[in-house]
């Protein structure tokens, strides 16, 4: 009996523990999640005066100034657009690549990857100024696929590093099994190695999703044209040289924060869901 | 069949190599070469000064060196502290207990919002007279006032401070990646060392951890790269590079780029700050190799 | 798999949208690109006004921030993009290269037609910041390559309310440092906060440093050590370097003043947590945003010296610039002759609180604007000058006095590393 009984208290006492732990950094991450929303409630000349979280008034009419002061229709379509187009590409593109250099042989390919790393650790300063050069040269430049072909790059290395050391723990049996079966590679590609690295590819979504939406630098040097431009560049323009209008600021900041956390709430469900998927290690 | 089967793999990597040769590698030599030459972005004309800019950045340039330094302090502190951290909390998040979900959602809002976001509400929370003083005032309450101090605008500080507001700031990934690991160690191994009468620690130390390293390997590479690239953050925290103490790599080279209009110097600088992050990879990743 | 054909889909779509080429119009188009987000709006007006006057359409495109506006100039400049109209944000020495790779217009021409009507409309101040004198560092043919549409001043602010509460007399600001200094040890008493400024950008601390150093040398012995013909450690600049560590001392200088950004400062003045500031015209209408009711008054900074008169920092705010290789080149100085005359002037400077380029625009501002206004007398700028620091040495001379400000240096120990750089520089310049 008391040795039940230890067992149970020290269960308890563990995880209550444990819950104090994680509420407190939950917090900790949720007041400046507050603080942007509160503020976005406020008027300019509240919003530092007034230091509570709980604006006196809630001005939600700052969501709607900000959606239309920003230009947020045309240019909201737009993120969406860009980040979907280069997501998908990423996700198709780093996959093969990404394959190929864990379960394929071909000469090169020690190479190559080595060539990508590198790329991943070595940041181009002033690429911009290539790139805008780069794309004029190519007839691409105020275009929207030149864009998109650009950030695909930038996540390409990244990318591809984590597949590959996914693909690399991946057990060789289904492979085997379906070759034995007469998978082409690109079958076993795409019916065996991509649903188990599932979690993996959802890292992958929400990395790039993330890098292209909050993307603005680029696109600003690279568009001439406003209609092209994505989210984050509307957004700047509440970042006067001078005055920066906060609560607009806060609620147009609010609002492209959304989408992200929502594409984050679908990824993190296969991320999960891929332990009773890949039961096969071990 | 053979050739046509080598010819088959090339396939595979073909659109990424297309792609990666066309947006990066040329740019890359442009820069690369850059490095080689004095010039202000603008002219048309540019002047050879072959290893010139190089020798400068070794011998000269102590601003550069001391924001490789302060740049790598952050990056230990982002290694320990905040790694350690994610580790903790997607541990403590694979286990059945009630709230995961909502704990997984919230975790990874740092990450979702902006650094300009992130740095003003931090400075908000963090700074006294332009600010809620708030982690001084909780101090205070939990009864440690000759702790208080001002963390931001104290040249002793800064760095620390800005380190640890990055930490908040990429734990969540660190999270989402370790529990992308852990979720992948099957129950059943721990069901049975469970019944072989092992402890919670012994299961830990001898099927966790070691299942664990190449990911903590692939975490630390990816911090690494991220960390040693951050200057948003302390724009918006401490103004700039606050007199040397909180000058990061990233600011020199928008220094050199926009300040002195040193366009070739900034390419050279880029280009030694990606040699120094190459040679760090490498040994984080003999060094795990060894581990194996 | 419905997943799947939404992403196909997508994508299908934004291929579709993506090569769709840019359509050409008939009219005449004059495109500017700026970067003053809070004159958007009233650009947009002016240009509308302008196509009904005359028919010619005018497209006015933000890109900000301006450091980002910057890259996205450069850029352009490199694969001669550039738009019929724009503005270079940088040193005369950028202004320089862009001359010399022949991207701007020589308006010298247009501005001296008719006796000189369009360049006598200004303050020869503003115009004196897009010019290039005789005999100047630059090697650019003398000549007026740009056009300013506002001026501005730098100079110290104070708030009426809280000197009143120090019982100082509101009407009534520091004229000499000493003063200055005594009200630190008032401030410190009453746990105010003194002097904020965007002082983590390290360009406004040199133009306060600047401003003492005529105030002490004069003129000609600081553009005398820019040739490099004085040195840093002369005791003069290191009455200059002092001044802040007397400041520092005073207690007249806010606390955490080196990491504030200039829109931090702003905040706190506005919201009245500090007593003084030390920042530019445009601050009229910031403060106006965020607190309508601040008492305030615009004052010099408080002489160190009575040898020579304090400089400010003045002139042009924002200038226009027009692109050499434009199709458009007659419109477009067209377009910015109408767009600086008086009335146009009058009310972009009304819309927006900005002081007018343009001398007959002054009539109506309001109190405060005047006595910046009033400042320009005592205005001058390093544009102007004719010759330009090297900006390792200036970056020196800055996080110096940061280094100073938070203790960890003395002002002779900044002379000295100022003044090692600036050799090293001298003696590079020299081996090319």
């Amino acid at each position: 009996m008391k040795n039940a009984f230890y067992y149970k208290t020290k269960k308890v006492i563990v995880n209550t523990l444990i819950h104090i732990f994680l509420i407190s950094v939950a917090i900790t991450c949720l007041y400046p999640l507050l603080w942007m929303i509160s503020s976005s409630l406020k008027t300019q000349d509240m919003i530092f005066k007034d230091i509570s979280l709980i604006p006196h008034q809630f001005r939600l009419e700052n969501y709607v100034l900000a959606w239309q002061e920003g230009g947020f229709g045309r240019n909201f379509f737009n993120s969406i657009i860009y980040t979907v187009s280069v997501v998908f590409g990423i996700v198709i593109i780093s996959s093969l690549a990404a394959y190929a250099f864990s379960r394929l042989r071909f000469i090169g390919s020690k190479f190559l990857f080595i060539m990508f790393m590198a790329a991943m650790m070595i940041p181009i300063p002033g690429s911009f100024v290539a790139l805008y050069v780069l794309l004029n040269k190519l007839h691409l430049r105020n275009t929207p696929i030149g864009y998109i072909l650009c950030m695909i790059n930038v996540g390409l290395s990244t990318s591809i590093f984590l597949l590959k050391t996914f693909f690399d723990k991946m057990p060789k049996e289904l492979e085997d099994a379906a070759r034995i079966d007469g998978c082409s590679k690109i079958g076993i590609w795409w019916h065996v190695a991509l649903p188990l690295a599932k979690p993996v590819l959802a890292v992958v979504i929400v990395f790039n999703a993330l890098a292209v939406w909050n993307e603005y630098i680029l696109a600003l040097i690279i568009f001439d044209n406003r209609s092209f431009m994505p989210l984050q560049v509307a957004l700047q323009s509440f970042q006067g040289e001078f005055v920066t209008n906060y609560p607009l600021l806060m609620a147009g900041l609010t609002i492209t924060a959304v989408p992200i956390i929502l594409v984050y709430l679908l990824m993190q469900k296969y991320i999960i869901k891929g332990v009773t998927q890949g039961a096969v290690v071990g | 069949m053979k050739i046509r089967d080598r010819l088959e793999n090339y396939v595979f990597v073909l659109p990424a190599v297309a792609i990666f040769s066309i947006f990066y590698i040329i740019p890359f030599i442009w820069v690369f070469q850059l490095g080689l030459f004095e010039w202000d972005g603008i002219s048309f004309t540019k002047v050879f000064v072959g290893l010139g800019n190089f020798k400068e950045i070794f011998l000269q340039d102590v601003n550069w060196w001391r924001a490789m330094w302060n740049a790598g302090y952050i990056t230990l502190i982002a290694l320990t502290f905040q790694n350690v951290l994610a580790f903790m909390l997607a541990w403590a998040c694979d286990r059945e207990i009630k709230m995961k979900n909502f704990y997984r959602v919230i975790f990874f809002i740092p990450p979702v919002l902006s650094e300009v976001v992130v740095g003003m509400a931090w400075r908000f929370i963090i700074n006294d007279i332009d600010g809620a003083n708030i982690i001084n005032r909780t101090l205070v309450g939990m009864g440690f006032p000759n702790l208080v101090h001002n963390w931001l605008s104290d040249p002793k500080t800064a760095l620390t401070t800005v380190a640890i507001v990055h930490c908040w700031k990429g734990f969540g990934w660190g999270f989402l990646i370790f529990l992308a690991g852990l979720q992948t160690i099957p129950r059943e191994l721990y069901e049975a060392a469970r019944v072989d009468g092992a402890s919670a620690w012994q299961s830990f130390r001898k099927i966790t951890l070691p299942l664990m390293i190449p990911v903590a390997v692939l975490v630390a590479i990816l911090t690494v790269l991220g960390t040693m690239q951050v200057f948003v953050l302390i724009v918006s925290l401490v103004g700039g590079e606050f007199a040397g103490h909180t000058s990061v790599p990233v600011l020199r080279i928008l220094a050199s780029m926009r300040g002195s209009s040193r366009f070739g110097y900034a390419c050279a600088q880029g280009i030694t700050f990606g040699m120094v992050l190459i040679v760090i990879s490498f040994i984080q990743y003999r060094f795990s190799k060894k581990g194996q | 798999m419905w997943f799947k054909n939404v992403l196909l889909g997508a994508f299908v779509l934004f291929l579709v949208l993506g090569c769709s080429a840019e359509k050409l119009d008939s009219k005449p188009t004059i495109s500017i690109w700026h970067w003053m987000t809070d004159r958007d709006p009233t650009f947009q007006e002016l240009a509308k006004k302008y196509e009904t006057l005359t028919g010619v359409k005018v497209n006015f495109e933000l890109y900000a921030p301006s450091d980002a506006y910057s890259q996205k100039i450069r850029a352009a400049a490199q694969g001669t993009n550039l738009p019929d109209v724009f503005g270079i944000l940088g040193e005369k020495r950028d202004f320089a290269s862009f001359i010399k790779a022949g991207h701007i217009l020589d308006l010298t021409s247009y501005m001296e037609a008719n006796n000189n009507s369009w360049k006598d409309s200004f303050f020869p101040k503003a115009l004196a910041v897009n010019e290039f004198g005789p005999q100047n560092s630059y090697g650019i043919n003398p000549g007026i390559f740009g056009v300013p549409i506002d001026i501005m001043t730098i100079q110290m602010v104070y708030n009426k309310k809280l000197f009143t509460q120090l019982g100082l007399n509101p009407n009534r600001p520091p004229k000499t440092l000493q003063e200055f200094l005594d009200i630190g040890a008032k401030i410190q008493a009453a746990g105010m906060q003194g002097l904020v400024s965007g002082w983590g950008e390290v360009w406004m601390i040199d133009c306060l440093a600047n401003n003492y150093a005529f105030n002490l040398m004069g003129k000609d012995k600081v553009l005398a050590t820019i040739k490099g013909e004085v040195s840093y450690t002369d005791p003069d600049w290191i009455k200059v370097f002092t001044i802040f560590k007397q400041m520092k001392d005073s207690g007249v200088l806010a606390q955490g003043l080196v990491t504030m950004i200039n829109k931090s400062a702003e905040q706190l003045f506005a919201n009245e947590k500090a007593v003084f500031a030390f920042n530019g015209s445009w601050c009229v209408n910031v403060y106006k945003g965020m607190n309508p009711g601040l008492e305030y008054g615009a004052m010099l900074p408080p002489e160190a010296s009575d040898k020579y008169p304090i400089a400010i920092w003045g002139g042009a705010g924002s200038s226009f610039m027009v692109n050499a290789r434009s199709k458009n080149k007659e419109e477009a100085v067209k377009f910015l002759v109408w767009l600086t005359n008086q009335d146009q002037q009058a009310y972009l400077a009304a819309s927006t609180n900005n002081l007018p380029a343009n001398k007959n625009s002054l009539s109506k501002i309001p109190e405060i604007l005047a006595q910046f206004a009033r400042g320009m007398d005592y205005a001058t700028h390093p544009n102007v000058w004719g010759v330009s620091e090297f900006s390792l040495v200036i970056e020196a001379f800055d996080r110096g006095i940061q280094s100073i400000i938070i203790g960890e240096k003395t002002p002779e120990q900044v002379a000295i590393d100022v003044q090692r750089i600036k050799e090293r520089e001298l003696a590079k310049k020299r081996a090319q």
